[in-house]
């Protein structure tokens, strides 16, 4: 289901444009986040994740963890564009309401094509580690890629499953790291500085690829290197901005949790025509 | 239901040894049983799995966080993984991925804690685990089990592989006390009446079932007779048989190994104030870590043999009425 680039940037401007139109009627969410992950997710489940969303239970099929619960409704709106049975387009500005399948981070229990429900930081790469491991052990050509925020790399959790997928060889698990600077109390330097990425994760045992997370191709490829890399597991630093497509959003860490203004989503939607 | 014969303390295996026995036998009989260890194979037993089957045991370290979660990340791609350590490690350290990895997804991940309780002796209190069963059982969907002896151990970690949904397992150090001769059945929520009586029941579990027993036969030569209940599985509670004791004998004592919050006792004092409310007194740990020493010793120390259940049913049975 490989797509052109025009194709995937047309795509990805209107994953942006929903994620301002649902956080902006759920009027509380993550917008800067979600905007900042938009080509590493779009790339992975348009262009390059063996999947069916016809066949989401598929027992060969790609599996993504959104590690980094909070930006939901970039992986909402991708799914609901990719017709999953389970995430109605026209309902996806019931984000956050009572009864929704759109629950404030990813949750199994309502959308059961999720591959796990997250929300709690640095716990992704674990599951996804029990996930390779899994795969490998069945014989399934299987891949499991997970997102993290900068921020959430913070957790030890996440350098004890670092640790783990490297002495396991887990070639089949790829961690994405959306590298925007910016969590909720302001920029990462400030708040813990988690510089040099590349080389805690090269540190760790992992084949790292640093790239810039918006450049479509480069996206492409470092899915590619991953997947040719073997006997060891694939980090991806991949420098984005946070808020990115929304001038007002970009870099300010004011948008990693707070929703825009009805005033502010027409602006938005202006810059994403 | 057996007889009230005399109580002869036989010590069968550990359960921790009875639960590595049982993982080799379901290892044989189901090739998505996996296994995963954070460095203590050699003291929770799983070793022999290991040695059975080296591809489908997973080494995680030191760092049990991690491991809990992949093992939640294994059960949602089909197997059936029993996680391991000390219940101090696997339940204290791994329960924020218990919580949002394996209760709130409601995942299909077993596991199953060695060295639970004081009995673990020397090692002292950082090792000890008294607070695990309150912790486990606070997790919506979680069975939550504590076996007595060898045979009901192996055949409860067998009905945990069996049952689909999250599991915690209590198991223990020392060498346990033979409950069953291995021809009970054992269910997960269905307790099981090891001694009849009228006046009071003792409803207890791990190795203070063994402790309600020889209480009971010094309460029968008082003139006492004690209803003696094993409620191997604390969550979900046998409702029943709980609410039949307290009609039947109008007194109950809770004994088990475990801080008296949030465990066991306060669980069935839960039933028994919603269905034939009657007095009740409680052997446990009461609000206080141990201290190194031998088990045996521990066990008297801190209030959890034969002598304390007795007491706890003088008190109770004076309370009738």
């Amino acid at each position: 289901m490989a797509k052109s680039l025009p194709e995937l940037q047309a795509i990805a401007k209107r994953i942006r444009r929903d994620i301002i139109e649902m956080i902006g009627a759920a009027k509380s969410g993550h917008p800067g986040g979600s905007l900042s992950a938009v080509e590493l997710v779009v790339t992975l489940y348009f262009d390059y994740m063996n999947i069916d969303p016809k066949n989401p239970t598929m027992p060969d099929r790609d599996r993504f963890i959104l590690s980094k619960g909070h930006a939901a409704p970039v992986l909402y709106s991708v799914m609901a564009e990719l017709g999953y049975a389970e995430t109605p387009r026209d309902q996806l500005n019931t984000l956050r309401k009572l009864g929704s399948v759109y629950q404030g981070h990813p949750d199994m229990r309502f959308i059961h094509a999720l591959e796990a429900s997250t929300g709690s930081l640095g716990e992704g790469l674990s599951v996804g580690i029990g996930m390779g491991l899994a795969a490998r052990l069945d014989g399934r050509k299987s891949r499991t890629y997970v997102m993290f925020g900068d921020g959430e790399i913070q957790e030890g959790q996440v350098w004890e499953a670092a640790m783990s997928g490297a002495y396991h060889k887990l070639d089949n698990v790829v961690a994405i790291v959306d590298y925007n600077g910016i969590q909720l109390d302001g920029f990462v330097k400030d708040i813990m500085e988690v510089a040099p990425l590349a080389d805690k994760w090269r540190a760790f045992g992992w084949h790292t690829i640093e790239i810039d997370g918006h450049d479509l191709t480069a996206v492409r490829n470092a899915y590619q290197e991953a997947e040719a890399t073997k006997g060891k597991p694939t980090a991806i630093v991949a420098h984005t901005v946070k808020g990115k497509g929304v001038s007002f959003m970009e870099n300010n860490p004011k948008f990693h949790g707070t929703a825009p203004s009805a005033d502010e989503v027409k602006l938005a939607l202006q810059e994403l025509q | 239901m057996p007889a009230k014969t005399k109580f002869e303390v036989k010590l069968g295996a550990a359960t921790r040894e009875a639960f590595g026995r049982a993982l080799v036998e379901l290892g044989r009989e189901n090739k998505d049983i996996v296994v995963c260890d954070a460095d203590l194979s050699k003291s929770t037993m799983t070793t022999y799995f290991a040695k059975e089957f080296p591809d489908r045991f997973f080494s995680f370290g030191i760092a049990e966080a991690n491991m809990v979660a992949a093992g939640a990340g294994m059960a949602l791609a089909g197997k059936i993984p029993f996680v391991s350590s000390f219940s101090a490690f696997a339940i204290n350290k791994g329960f924020e991925q218990l919580r949002v990895c394996a209760a709130y997804p409601h995942v299909n991940l077993k596991v199953v804690g060695t060295h639970s309780g004081i009995s673990i002796g020397e090692d002292g209190p950082s090792q000890m685990s008294i607070e695990e069963t309150g912790l486990a059982c606070s997790l919506p969907g979680f069975v939550v089990m504590a076996p007595a002896d060898e045979p009901s151990c192996k055949a409860l970690v067998k009905a945990a592989a069996a049952h689909v949904g999250p599991v915690f397992i209590r198991t223990g150090r020392p060498k346990a006390a033979l409950i069953y001769n291995g021809d009970q059945k054992f269910e997960i929520g269905k307790s099981i009446q090891v001694a009849e009586g009228k006046d009071v029941t003792i409803i207890a579990n791990g190795l203070l079932v063994a402790q309600a027993l020889l209480a009971a036969e010094t309460l029968e030569s008082e003139g006492l007779s004690a209803r003696v209940i094993d409620m191997h599985t604390v969550k979900p509670l046998d409702r029943d048989a709980i609410a039949r004791a307290a009609a039947d004998t109008g007194a109950i004592v809770v004994a088990e190994e475990h801080l008296v919050d949030g465990g066991l006792g306060v669980r069935v004092a839960q039933v028994v104030a919603e269905t034939a409310p009657c007095p009740m007194e409680f052997v446990g740990i009461q609000d206080t870590y141990a201290e190194s020493g031998q088990p045996d010793e521990l066990l008297e120390k801190y209030g959890l043999v034969a002598r304390d259940v007795a007491a706890a049913v003088r008190k109770v049975v004076a309370r009738k009425r």
